[in-house]
């Protein structure tokens, strides 16, 4: 097979005052025609560096150090910004990870799309729009015809994803790059994606460079792999002796950090329930002009489930499944329209506002995105005691609970006096964890709270869970749109559609016997099940 | 973000300009004894024509060096005070329309509106000449034509705010909404807010400055605008006395604008979140 892309020695420095020298010190990969070379990082690892020195996008003060990016026999990295601005688009083409902010919100798909071909000035206007249609059809867009009239806001994730990747194949590039184009995205939707950039390998034979932090997305597209940490190529190889047969230590974390659904003894439950959610009903309202109708959508329609005491209930769904809202509405963020929620023998559904804020402590909540869930202008020991204080806990034992708290959430008592912009991501989530359990409370609600952590950093916020729970026997309820990471901590798993509860039962029976349709299309679109069922034998 | 604020070049020189400014305000009287109203010598001499008179005579007689000593106090109290009275105003109107938004929020915004729809200067006219044109009634009046845009821009900030997570943790930690709006909320808006007060000290001393300059200032206090306004007559004869009044209202109005500008980029580095590599 001809090589399509060969970067040899690349460094691409950083400006002074970064963590490290460089972003990418001493890399070298070849792309082969038709061939997926997977980028496997955690972030900060420079791999999507790489994708945009080649596309000539560096930001400033990032700039090439040295090395060479052979393509169609021209070093990529040296061409004037006439050339790269031809090259871009035409020979080579990108997909971003969020498929919103890379289209243009005010202008029409099929705009978008024909754009492309007028910014190479190809074609006469009739042609750019029947070709536009055939591409349009190509990334498998339902309705054609309408879709390309559509606005971005009209389309979903995996649709706009799928027009992202119609405006890069437009003019037959033979290097795809596509960073994290599918993590945005639900498990489902995701497997489309990948199944499309599969077809559309084989039929038009380009060579993908596809940047992924995620092992299942590698088990499922991957011909090669390159593992890159902090700017350095650590291991490379086929995909299947790369997935099987890990040579570096940090591939090997990476894999054994990876939730791999090996599913977890089920344990027997106390009777007494923590949390008793019955017939919950919510329902949103939009809209409601003059001229327009009233637009409802029922993201949590008569739901109920229990938690036991001690137990850890996943709650799975896709985006807009009413997962989070059922979770908030649970905590009383959102109020319900109907239904009760019991906790400890008071349903928190029918307080009134007053009342609501003595029994707050009842129910904590640890949040989804570790940047804005601390009060950046607060110490992490007023995040920690003023919940605590305002109950009436004298000031000096809140702040020796706090400390013992960071003791045990793994931070040691003297984070209390820092601010949070000193931690990591996954520090602060477990602050965030500390925090809740400063309240004491009798369930806890963790809303996507490993989502935005990378793999390594997942694996031990979710040790910690763990470790929490057979400790403190705390009740959790574990909202998350990841199966595999359902399956290593959860009790039991309920699983959403809709604003409805599709299923729930044990961690087993959902994964070895599910009974509803909805559930199966979920556990085959994981991305490497096969992969991952194999594991689990010699483990 | 002091660091960031130093290593500003413009910032500094704005710094250096203003403080200059304050030492000669608050040293006037040791300068100036005799005061700013005081005729020391003929009229109309011109700068350095007589030993000891830097600045020259004006109309009177009187010192010009004096006067501008003196007028520097007016335009930096009255500049600071009314900035301050303004955000007395602005900042809790703004502050709990933004937070409880709804009804409050729509009172608080149509009060607001109903200052902004009339021009600022043509209001502040209107109120000094219905009062007795004080150095308070003054402030009062600038602060008064100052405070919308001060409780436009904490309403949109506390908005912002307010839908972050961390707002979400305080109230499931119990506390009470005028607890979260003051202890997590404001805190997080303070940045922009000092960025403008900076920027609205130099808007009130040119204010004062027209004011006076239009005869509507306090007849007691002496102040660069009144200065400009007696020496218009005179403007072709003796430049100096329209002249030096004139460059000390700019170095005030630009040394706050570089400050303003310094505080605002150092309080907006895009490095509140590292970039992922």
């Amino acid at each position: 097979m001809s090589q399509t892309l060969s970067i040899e020695r690349l460094t691409i420095g950083l400006p002074d005052g970064a963590d490290r020298p460089f972003a990418v010190e001493n890399v070298s990969f070849t792309i082969d025609k038709g061939e997926i070379l997977c980028v496997v990082g955690e972030s900060g690892s420079g791999k999507s560096m790489t994708a945009n020195a080649l596309m000539g996008l560096l930001p400033p003060g990032v700039d090439v150090k040295s090395g060479r990016a052979m393509f169609e026999g021209r070093d990529v990295l040296r061409l004037s910004e006439a050339e790269k601005q031809a090259m871009r688009g035409a020979q080579v083409a990108m997909i971003f990870q969020e498929p919103m902010t890379a289209l243009n919100p005010l202008m029409r798909i099929g705009d978008q799309i024909a754009e492309v071909f007028a910014a190479h000035n190809l074609y006469t206007q009739s042609e750019r729009r029947a070709r536009t249609l055939d591409l349009v059809r190509e990334v498998g867009l339902p309705d054609p015809e309408k879709i390309v009239r559509a606005y971005p806001f009209q389309l979903s994730g995996g649709q706009r994803q799928r027009a992202m990747i119609a405006m890069a194949l437009a003019l037959e590039p033979k290097l795809l790059i596509a960073d994290e184009p599918t993590t945005a995205l639900d498990v489902t939707t995701q497997a489309q994606i990948l199944k499309l950039i599969l077809d559309l390998r084989k039929r038009r034979g380009m060579a993908v460079m596809f940047i992924t932090h995620d092992f299942g997305v590698v088990a499922e597209i991957a011909d090669q792999v390159i593992v890159m940490r902090e700017g350095k190529v650590v291991e490379r190889g086929d995909a299947a002796a790369v997935l099987e047969n890990p040579q570096h230590e940090y591939t090997k974390r990476l894999l054994d950090a990876i939730p791999t659904g090996k599913l977890p003894e089920a344990r027997t439950l106390s009777e007494t329930p923590a949390l008793e959610i019955k017939n919950l009903r919510k329902t949103f309202r939009t809209g409601g002009g003059l001229f327009k109708p009233v637009r409802e959508v029922h993201a949590v329609d008569d739901v109920s489930l229990t938690v036991a005491r001690g137990e850890v209930l996943g709650l799975v769904g896709e985006s807009g499944s009413g997962k989070s809202t059922l979770g908030r509405t649970a905590v009383r963020l959102v109020t319900p329209d109907g239904g009760h929620v019991m906790v400890g023998g008071v349903d928190l559904a029918a307080l009134s506002e007053e009342e609501l804020r003595k029994q707050r402590n009842k129910v904590q909540m640890v949040f989804q995105d570790p940047y804005a869930s601390l009060n950046p202008r607060q110490r992490i020991m007023g995040a920690l005691t003023d919940g605590p204080i305002n109950r009436g806990v004298p000031k000096e034992k809140a702040q020796a609970k706090a400390r013992e708290l960071l003791e045990i959430v793994g931070l040691g008592a003297d984070a209390a006096m820092r601010y949070p912009h000193e931690f990591s991501g996954g520090q602060r989530q477990r602050i965030g964890i500390a925090r809740a359990l400063a309240m004491e409370p009798e369930l806890i609600i963790a809303d996507e709270a490993v989502s935005a952590l990378d793999v390594s950093i997942q694996a031990q916020v979710l040790d910690l869970l763990r470790e929490l729970r057979e400790r403190l026997s705390l009740s959790i309820l574990f909202i998350t749109h990841d199966l595999r990471v359902a399956a290593q901590l959860c009790d039991r798993i309920a699983v959403m559609q809709k604003g409805k509860l599709v299923e729930i039962g044990r961690v087993d029976e959902i994964f070895l016997a599910p009974k509803q349709d909805y559930t199966r299309q979920l556990l085959a679109a994981v991305p490497g099940a096969d992969w991952a069922q194999s594991q689990e034998v010699p483990a | 973000m002091w660091k960031r604020f130093r290593s500003n070049m413009g910032a500094m020189v704005g710094v250096a300009l203003l403080i200059a400014v304050i030492v000669v305000a608050v040293i006037a009287p040791m300068l100036f004894p005799q005061g700013p109203w005081q005729m020391v010598q003929r009229p109309f001499l011109a700068p350095f024509a007589v030993d000891g008179l830097p600045l020259g005579t004006d109309t009177l007689g009187r010192n010009v060096a004096a006067q501008l000593a003196y007028g520097a106090q007016v335009s930096l109290l009255v500049g600071l005070v009314s900035t301050l009275v303004a955000l007395l105003i602005g900042v809790p109107l703004g502050a709990l329309a933004g937070f409880y938004g709804g009804y409050v929020d729509e009172g608080a915004m149509r009060f607001t509106e109903f200052f902004q729809t009339i021009p600022n200067f043509a209001l502040a006219i209107v109120l000094v000449a219905i009062f007795e044109p004080t150095l308070t009634s003054i402030t009062v009046a600038i602060a008064i034509v100052s405070w919308p845009p001060v409780a436009r821009l904490v309403r949109a900030e506390v908005m912002s705010v307010r839908t972050r997570e961390f707002v979400d943790a305080a109230r499931l930690a119990g506390l009470s909404k005028q607890r979260i709006l003051i202890r997590q909320v404001l805190p997080n808006t303070v940045s922009p807010i000092i960025v403008m007060a900076s920027l609205m000290v130099a808007t009130a001393i040119l204010l004062e400055s027209s004011l006076s300059f239009l005869g509507l200032g306090d007849p007691n206090a002496m102040s660069w605008g009144y200065m400009i306004g007696a020496a218009r007559t005179v403007i072709r004869t003796s430049w100096w006395l329209s002249f030096f009044p004139g460059i000390a209202i700019v170095i005030t109005v630009l040394a706050l604008n570089l400050i303003g500008e310094g505080l605002n980029d150092a309080f907006n580095p895009h490095l509140s979140r590292k970039g992922k590599a």
